[in-house]
């Protein structure tokens, strides 16, 4: 085999490669849709966040506009701490933004779904969410909904 | 009750002098990076174990890709949910099935056959008469064929994935009939970049390094016989292919397990 042929079948190899590459991560992992790097971080303290995971959406009417970045426990009052990546800089959130843990279709994920408010004020870096609503806990429903049968 | 003892001890202490040329081989195969006048050995390798390797893995991760989704299909297809096979289609494969596969297809198409060659080179005395001309075969034969290989693998690895998705593509929407924007779109949803893509890759550079260590050693360390060559193949094959699963479990625990 002579030196050139080798040259260019390892060159197709490797564009080969390379394209197969190009491929997962465009048409697979859709890394063109990737949001611009800024972001801002706001708080929100939920009374339960069952099954609710770092990583996870955060939307507004149904469009994704943020990740969740931490989820912590407040031991003292027993709620816990949700800290929120929001896409762009501060200034698109009003402080009476409310925030919601909702369920994708009745097996999804557990995501926040925010809300916005009325005031002419916004959210800034760091700021809390202070009306929210936590996540739904079956047994908590059938619990309530069994007390309520009996005193009835 | 002695002698069964000192047998123990013996393989015990065999075994750790196995462990111990094969490390110092490596590492004195790995010391420098190639040279630009040792590139063209190094092109050579890579055609050798990476370009005449894409078609047995195209053609397996074809079949891989259409199986995957003839099986998420039809148990899919039972709660209305089609459009969840490319999800699961692309992770699998991004995760586990691309790398693991591809690796264990590397070890039987181009592990043997290093060690093989190497082998055979050291049956015939050559690699001994490269030392009495002043070559050193590590770097002249054994480092070009592992830089090949953990050059190779992660290329071989891209391109199973991509064609065990297109065949997944033809199975699940071209003739099952799954919505192509569903397929598509969900799969962009939940594939992560580094979290999926680049761990795979991560993973199938690992194996590389374990294949072709594995593989070089064996050819180095072959008793020069015929009968030897021929257990040494075999050992390469085995050792790999177990090294491969046992790793990949280990990797998967550490970059996907939650403590």
């Amino acid at each position: 085999m002579r030196a050139r042929t080798v040259e260019i079948c390892v060159g197709a190899f490797m564009l080969a490669g390379l394209l197969g590459i190009v491929f997962l991560a465009v048409q697979v992992s859709g890394v063109n849709s990737v949001q611009s790097d800024a972001r801002y971080q706001i708080v929100a303290r939920f009374d339960d966040v069952a099954g609710l995971r770092v990583r996870g959406k955060v939307s507004m009417a149904g469009v994704t506009i943020g990740r969740i970045r931490d989820i912590a426990v407040d031991m003292e009052w027993g709620t816990a701490i949700v800290t929120m990546d929001i896409y762009g800089e501060p200034g698109n959130l009003t402080t009476d933004t409310s925030a919601k843990i909702l369920t994708e279709g009745i097996l999804g994920a557990r995501y926040i779904s925010l809300m916005p408010g009325a005031e002419e004020e916004y959210l800034q870096n760091g700021d809390e969410v202070t009306d929210t609503q936590g996540a739904l806990v079956l047994e908590n429903l059938i619990g309530e909904f069994l007390t309520n049968l009996g005193g009835s | 009750m002695g002698v069964l003892l000192r047998r123990l001890g013996a393989r015990g202490l065999n075994i750790l002098a196995t462990l111990g040329r094969a490390t110092a081989l490596w590492l004195s195969a790995m010391r420098w990076l190639p040279r630009l006048n040792e590139i063209p050995l190094l092109i050579h390798q890579i055609y050798n174990v990476g370009y005449l390797s894409l078609i047995i893995i195209i053609l397996s991760a074809f079949s891989i890709g259409a199986v995957l989704a003839l099986q998420f299909y039809t148990q899919l297809a039972r709660f209305g949910a089609q459009e969840a096979v490319g999800v699961g289609l692309a992770l699998v494969l991004l995760r586990e099935l691309g790398p693991v596969v591809t690796a264990l297809l590397f070890a039987g198409r181009a592990g043997s056959a290093l060690t093989a060659e190497i082998g055979l080179m050291k049956t015939t005395e050559q690699l001994s008469s490269m030392e009495m001309m002043g070559v050193d075969p590590l770097r002249r034969v054994v480092a070009p064929r592992i830089w090949a290989g953990i050059i190779s693998v992660p290329i071989l690895t891209a391109v199973f994935n991509s064609v065990a998705i297109l065949g997944g593509v033809v199975v699940a929407v071209n003739w099952l009939g799954a919505d192509a924007g569903g397929f598509w779109a969900g799969m962009q949803d939940v594939v992560e970049w580094w979290q999926d893509l680049g761990k795979g890759m991560l993973k199938s550079v690992v194996f590389a390094v374990l294949v072709t260590w594995v593989a070089v050693f064996q050819g180095y360390d072959s008793k020069p016989t015929a009968e030897g060559m021929a257990m040494s193949t075999t050992r390469t094959v085995v050792i790999s292919s177990v090294l491969i699963l046992a790793s990949d479990f280990l990797l998967t625990l550490v970059m996907y397990g939650e403590f």
